[in-house]
């Protein structure tokens, strides 16, 4: 246990030798690194936060069933029962057009407009929400033929639109971080190999006198483990700077929108799992190509 | 400790090294292998550790047919022997001591341990005081005695010397013999291959010739 301990303390020394000596050269390498894995990690992380938002503005479908001007009570009665029986539906919220009209009237240069019209143009209104998107759309059609019903809005589509997008947006993340990371993979392979290059008379030497393989894959194992935290480090350092410059244009159109919006950056959480994916991608770089060379070369 | 019996190699390409080459060589035994060269003798030597592996026939290295080791045996193999080759292999990126050191690691060594065994080892081939050099900086004669340190400083029951004296002068080769011999003395298995018959018959040990392959007077 104590000369496990030894070796793997002498093989961690030996790969912080290594990039402190080559100190150029492993910058340059975490930067390749870092800059692959921004890519990705940026895109993850905008869209978590749009996701963010859309679910602020609109978790459930919604419906709304405008009533005809000169719909009767009892229409809107038999409505009202129909509406609330309705297994489909999770909510009714009834919304009268003077209800309406002063709430139209709040926002900033709709009251000339309104004035300006002389009498209500608003019809009485239903804001349905419903149990699901599917349920909502057979129900909207239904509605639309029922007595007194002017118009039937399903406000679902669009929710349901943004997410297919944020679906196809995820998709083309994950393809794009396979990608790099096998692009990472590559980088790292070919870094190792060269560092196993320039060692090599020691490696042979070592394997002639008795080190075995595990022996000489662990200081290599390091490398790439090493390499590939500087690369995740240098990623989340480049996220972080690129959401501190988007949020001060963002923050300008959120107010806009009366909104204090703003990009999040990871969580603890999420940082040390971009880290830890950083830190396996080099490892199993480094892994290939040690042992790639020691299967090539005789004992 | 060490058997070949009806050893041959026989190389891709068909360059026959060995033909049924069969030696025995006892538990703390000197053999000085001798003959010409092309003769065999480093194919010979290379069959202990499992640098190659025989065609035909069987190397036992204390009852285990190490032609047959798998390849995660074999390191294990290699730490129980000293090997000093005719090209030295060393290695110089590193000093004199770490030269040394290198088997130590292998195996875990503390550092403290570690340190107390190579300095006993450079004591004991005479470079004590060289210990920060480069090898660069040592002489032929040194350089090989650097490499004997380093194949016994892991105290292997066995010493194989692949023609540790070519290239030197008479003086520097039998300094380097008499340090064989030292630690054949103390108990180490030793076979020493050389060129140089002469020198091998003043030492009044074993001595076998190889020819095209074949031990003479087998």
């Amino acid at each position: 246990m104590k000369a496990w301990l030894t070796q793997h303390r002498q093989a961690l020394a030996a790969a912080l030798a290594k990039l402190a000596r080559q100190k150029s050269a492993s910058l340059l390498n975490a930067l390749v690194i870092g800059v692959a894995l921004a890519l990705p990690a940026g895109g993850y992380l905008l869209l978590a936060n749009l996701q963010g938002l859309a679910r602020g503005i609109a978790l459930e479908p919604q419906m709304s069933v405008y009533l005809r001007t000169d719909a009767g009570n009892a229409d809107v009665a038999a409505l009202d029962a129909r509406l609330m029986a309705d297994a489909r539906v999770a909510s009714v919220r009834f919304v009268p057009r003077d209800q309406a009209l002063s709430e139209l009237k709040e926002l900033e240069g709709a009251a000339d407009l309104i004035a300006a019209l002389g009498q209500n143009p608003l019809p009485d209104a239903y804001v349905v929400r419903g149990r699901d998107a599917g349920a909502l759309d057979a129900l909207a059609a239904e509605a639309r033929g029922w007595p007194g019903v002017a118009q039937v809005q399903l406000d679902a589509a669009w929710s349901r639109r943004l997410g297919a997008l944020a679906g196809i947006a995820r998709i083309a993340l994950v393809l794009l971080a396979a990608l790099l990371a096998a692009a990472m993979i590559a980088v790292t392979f070919n870094t190792i190999r060269l560092q196993i290059l320039v060692q090599r008379e020691e490696i042979d030497v070592s394997r002639l006198l008795g080190a075995t393989d595990a022996f000489i894959r662990r200081p290599f194992f390091y490398l790439g483990a090493l390499q590939g935290a500087t690369g995740g480090a240098i990623a989340l350092a480049i996220v972080k700077a690129s959401v501190i410059a988007l949020n001060r244009g963002v923050a300008e159109l959120a107010a806009t929108y009366g909104s204090g919006f703003q990009l999040a950056f990871f969580g603890l959480a999420d940082s040390a799992s971009a880290l830890a994916f950083s830190v396996c991608l080099g490892w199993v770089g480094a892994y290939l190509s040690v042992s790639i060379y020691l299967h090539e070369m005789p004992q | 400790m060490i058997s070949f019996s009806g050893v041959s190699k026989r190389y891709p390409g068909g360059l026959q090294a060995l033909r049924e080459v069969s030696l025995e060589i006892g538990d703390g035994e000197l053999v000085f292998v001798t003959g010409h060269s092309g003769a065999g003798k480093s194919s010979l030597l290379k069959l202990v550790p499992v640098i190659e592996r025989p065609s035909a026939g069987t190397v036992l290295v204390n009852g285990q047919n190490v032609g047959a080791l798998g390849r995660a045996a074999i390191p294990h193999l290699r730490r129980n022997l000293g090997l000093v080759f005719q090209d030295q292999k060393l290695l110089y990126d590193r000093t004199v001591f770490d030269n040394v050191a290198l088997p130590l690691a292998f195996t875990g060594q503390p550092p403290r341990e570690a340190a107390r065994r190579v300095r006993a080892a450079l004591d004991k081939v005479g470079l004590l005081g060289r210990e920060q050099a480069n090898p660069v900086q040592l002489s032929g004669g040194e350089q090989q005695r650097l490499a004997i340190a380093r194949a016994v400083v892991n105290r292997p029951a066995a010493l194989l010397a692949d023609e540790p004296t070519a290239n030197l002068d008479a003086e520097a080769a039998a300094r380097v013999l008499e340090i064989l011999v030292a630690f054949n003395q103390v108990g180490v298995t030793t076979i020493v291959a050389t060129h140089d018959e002469a020198l091998a018959r003043r030492f009044g040990r074993r001595v076998v010739r190889l020819s095209h392959g074949a031990l003479e007077g087998a």
